[in-house]
């Protein structure tokens, strides 16, 4: 016979008994304590579609919010998140990660999306799960959720804008969440936090704020990204900014100059990688003497154009920057072709 | 006779599902699936090489380091620099890798593994002072307060009826998982020195890495070493020992196919040859005999008679592949990787054998000490308990190695080597991510990728059955698996978990054409 914590277990406890958790209540230190506080739970459904799990293993990194905080105690003050489903860190599996989803979605809950949605082939292209003998579509699963959280998070560059898994020629008919919703017609707030992967701040600082003050109140860009972390563009911010403006430019990597014609995105990626930092405030791409490549964009990367291949800058903002296109033609890092991206977006 | 279907099965990497016949408590039938279709090697057609290591980092969140090697490794090889790789840049990849992968070991046994032994329940009345299972405690007790048991996600539901661990031990490996959330995370603090940022970095480039060794980031990334060996010293391997003393049974559970096979990870010098180059982990591949013979890349082949594709099995395709969903008979987007047409595992435990049966000093003590403290043979590391005792085994060995290899790293020497992209070439990179043996194959037409083929440890592990209907080796462990109780079958899962599958790795593949090999140049 199997042993199920439930209800009448509790109960059971509470009335002295000894049977399944070997306990009791009444001995039980934090037990008055914790009735005398009205805590709140906010349940998340955390749900995985086409994508790598990166943007799970970037938050698990986080910090000084540790991962303890987000699923055992508090984010903000008062307030829990219940991680109810989450593919990589749940003890159910099978039906009963089913039945944990099913149970959840019942009541209030917070949705976070990580990975695109492939539409091809009515979703048969990613399967979450199974009832009755039949594979369960991702695009079924959203379709259900989406219209009855109380808010989305789409996590990463997949989830925002279809991303690595949408690159052309886009096989699998992956789209962002954003997109899915438009399709389906569901209203429910979408906030995009891009990034392959988003740093972990980006994603708890907008949870946060979230359970705060409702989804309502985060303050997003055109993309539906968070303005407090993607608000300037790391060119704009950047440490080796001097190098560029003198035309000083690294043609190895490992040179101590400006990295545009190895390929840096940084013009035209909003981000805030260079005050913040990666892994604990370790190092970031452009410290590590590596370009930014632009994942916190939607085009990422497929329509960004080659990683280690200049921009052309005559779009952006930056007149300045335009004098150097014709000097990144002549450096034969890696056959520089000066490319243009394509201007049409995914998800979008 | 009853059909357990496990879909989704959690606590691994990507999207997985496994279906059993159990007859008389007996698994008479298994079949691994992978349900999602990504389709990397399609999409890379056409890019600038270099676009590769970033793309097929993407492959996986778990192991992107894996994935960023193997690339440049292969990328060095078809430019024609294999062999000019600077000392400090060879060293720095290792290190690169050795932080992901004792990340990926300690997250793989705590977080992901664990929680079909541990009773995190054993919290519940802890009146000691330990901050981890104070948190765990409290937050049982506010669900227990709101009488309510969806509160105790993620840890419940789950299967129930065997949670065996006495309570002392049990309630140290609570404490023990939440410590272990602090050291994974410090794990890959230590990568990201080099590496840039974690997951998905830039610090990996063909000829080297992006930024050199100087005294203060060689000390920075020892100080946390020295941290996370003396957690892998005096907490992982105690705890492994400690719940393989309690699950013994689990010793004689999940045999498998019986023979292995290791690419060799962490490179000692530059050759050019790929099978010549001396590696830390060597290279071999060897069987429950314990024989040992030196592996030949061209002798792997994939078949696809039970996937979702419409090449040709094996090799020489010719040409176009089709993602063929609903094919025939076809369970899974996984295809069935072969080396001389049989089934192999790869993982910690096949590079611990290998390097056992090699001669390797250090680890024939380490496994030797190990085998004698459960009395048992060398062939108990084909078991879920022995991959568990390799994997840690093998975090310690690679933990203490990472100490050394920062001496021979020298500041203001070089770290990597100009490159230039060639017209036209061939290459290959072999290498090892914490689940096992990874493969990528190029090749180069006018200055652009033509071809880009992975062959990955999860589609060696989780992979269906091949054209002469051999299962895979995770459907083999679970063939003949005894289940005590059909609504929990701890025994599947536990089984699955112990190859510590990536399926996102595994179900990434759609390739032009059905030979994984192709021409490969040697310099």
């Amino acid at each position: 016979m199997t042993v199920r914590l439930s209800r009448r277990h509790f109960v059971e406890l509470a009335a002295g008994s000894t049977a399944a958790l070997g306990m009791s209540l009444f001995k039980y230190p934090e037990f008055e304590r914790l009735l005398a506080q009205s805590l709140q739970e906010v349940p998340v459904i955390w749900f995985q579609g086409s994508g790598c799990n990166g943007c799970s293993v970037s938050v698990l990194n986080t910090f000084p919010v540790t991962i303890q905080n987000l699923l055992l105690t508090e984010v903000v003050s008062g307030k829990h998140v219940s991680l109810r489903v989450h593919n990589t860190v749940m003890a159910a599996q099978g039906d009963l990660a089913m039945k944990a989803l099913y149970d959840t979605e019942t009541g209030p809950f917070a949705l976070v999306v990580e990975g695109g949605i492939p539409l091809k082939d009515d979703g048969f292209y990613c399967e979450v799960g199974e009832k009755d003998g039949h594979g369960i579509p991702m695009t079924e699963t959203i379709a259900r959720l989406g219209p009855k959280a109380i808010a989305t998070i789409a996590i990463g560059t997949c989830a925002s804008s279809g991303g690595i898994s949408s690159t052309p020629p886009n096989i699998g008919e992956v789209v962002g969440v954003a997109e899915f919703y438009k399709q389906e017609g569901i209203t429910t707030p979408v906030i995009n936090v891009p990034g392959c992967p988003p740093h972990p701040d980006w994603f708890v600082g907008t949870l946060a704020q979230v359970l705060m003050n409702g989804p309502e109140s985060v303050e997003v860009d055109e993309d539906l990204r968070p303005l407090a972390f993607y608000g300037k563009t790391i060119h704009d911010q950047c440490p080796r900014r001097g190098s560029f403006t003198a035309n000083q430019f690294a043609k190895n990597f490992g040179e101590p100059d400006c990295l545009y014609l190895l390929g840096c995105k940084g013009p035209v990626t909003h981000a805030d990688c260079n005050i913040r930092l990666w892994n604990n405030k370790t190092r970031w791409c452009i410290e590590a003497g590596a370009p930014c490549i632009g994942c916190a964009e939607l085009k990422f990367p497929g329509h960004l154009g080659p990683i280690h291949e200049p921009i052309d800058l005559s779009k952006t903002l930056d007149k300045a920057a335009i004098g150097i296109a014709a000097a990144a033609a002549v450096v034969g890092v890696t056959a520089a072709v000066v490319t243009k991206s394509s201007g049409e977006k995914s998800g979008h | 006779m009853g059909t357990i279907v496990i879909d989704p099965v959690t606590r691994i990497e990507g999207h997985l599902k496994i279906e059993v016949v159990v007859e008389n408590g007996v698994v008479k039938d298994a079949h691994s699936s992978g349900t999602l279709f990504r389709g990397f090697e399609m999409f890379m057609k056409g890019h600038n090489p270099t676009d590769a290591q970033h793309y097929t980092q993407r492959i996986c969140g778990v192991c992107p380091v894996s994935h960023g090697v193997t690339s440049v490794l292969n990328l060095d090889s078809a430019f024609g620099i294999a062999d000019k790789i600077p000392a400090n840049g060879r060293i720095i990849r290792n290190l690169i890798q050795a932080g992901n992968t004792i990340q990926s070991h300690i997250l793989h046994f705590y977080h992901l593994a664990a929680l079909d032994y541990v009773d995190v329940t054993a919290a519940a009345d802890y009146s000691g002072s330990d901050p981890g299972l104070i948190k765990v405690r409290d937050f049982i007790g506010r669900a227990l307060a709101a009488g309510n048991t969806a509160m105790l996600g993620p840890f419940f539901p789950r299967y129930e009826g065997d949670y065996r661990l006495p309570k002392a031990i049990n309630q140290k490996a609570v404490a023990d998982y939440v410590k272990a959330l602090d050291m994974r995370r410090l794990a890959h603090e230590m990568t990201a020195i080099y590496f840039g940022r974690i997951p998905h970095g830039p610090g990996l480039v063909v000829g080297g890495v992006t930024q050199g060794p100087t005294a203060d980031n060689i000390q920075l990334y020892r100080q946390k070493l020295t941290v996370l060996r003396d957690f892998i010293d005096n907490v992982y391997l105690p705890d492994v020992i400690a719940v393989a003393e309690v699950y013994a049974d689990h010793f004689e559970q999940g045999f498998g196919c019986g023979k292995v096979l290791s690419y060799g990870v962490f490179d000692l010098d530059s050759n050019a040859d790929l099978t010549k180059r001396r590696r830390f982990q060597p290279q071999g591949v060897a069987n429950a005999s314990l024989s040992l013979s030196a592996m030949d890349p061209k002798s792997i082949t994939e078949d696809v008679k039970y996937s979702r594709f419409s090449t040709p099995s094996a090799y020489p395709g010719d040409g176009d592949t089709k993602d063929d969903p609903h094919k025939t008979g076809a369970y899974t987007w996984l295809k069935a990787p072969r080396y001389k047409g049989g089934v192999h595992e790869v993982g910690p435990m096949p590079r611990m054998l290998v390097a056992y049966l090699s001669g390797d000093a250090a680890v024939k003590k380490m496994v030797d000490d190990t085998l004698t403290h459960f009395k048992a043979p060398p062939s108990v590391l084909f078991s879920t308990l022995g991959r568990h005792a390799a994997r840690a085994l093998e975090c310690k060995l690679v933990a203490d190695a990472a100490d050394k290899w920062l001496d021979e790293l020298k500041p203001g020497e070089p770290f990597n080597v100009p490159f230039e992209i060639p017209d036209e070439a061939e290459g290959m990179g072999l290498w090892e991510a914490p689940r096992g043996a990874l493969g990528h194959w190029i090749s180069i037409k006018d200055k652009k990728i033509d071809r880009y083929q992975c062959v990955v440890p999860s589609t060696w592990d989780c992979s269906p059955r091949d054209d002469k209907d051999q299962p895979g080796p995770i459907e083999q462990s679970l063939i003949g698996a005894k289940v005590k109780d059909e609504a929990n079958p701890f025994e599947v899962v536990r089984i699955v978990r112990a190859y510590d599958p990536c399926l996102a790795c595994a179900v990434h593949l759609l390739r032009p054409n059905g030979d994984v090999i192709g021409q490969f140049r040697v310099a």
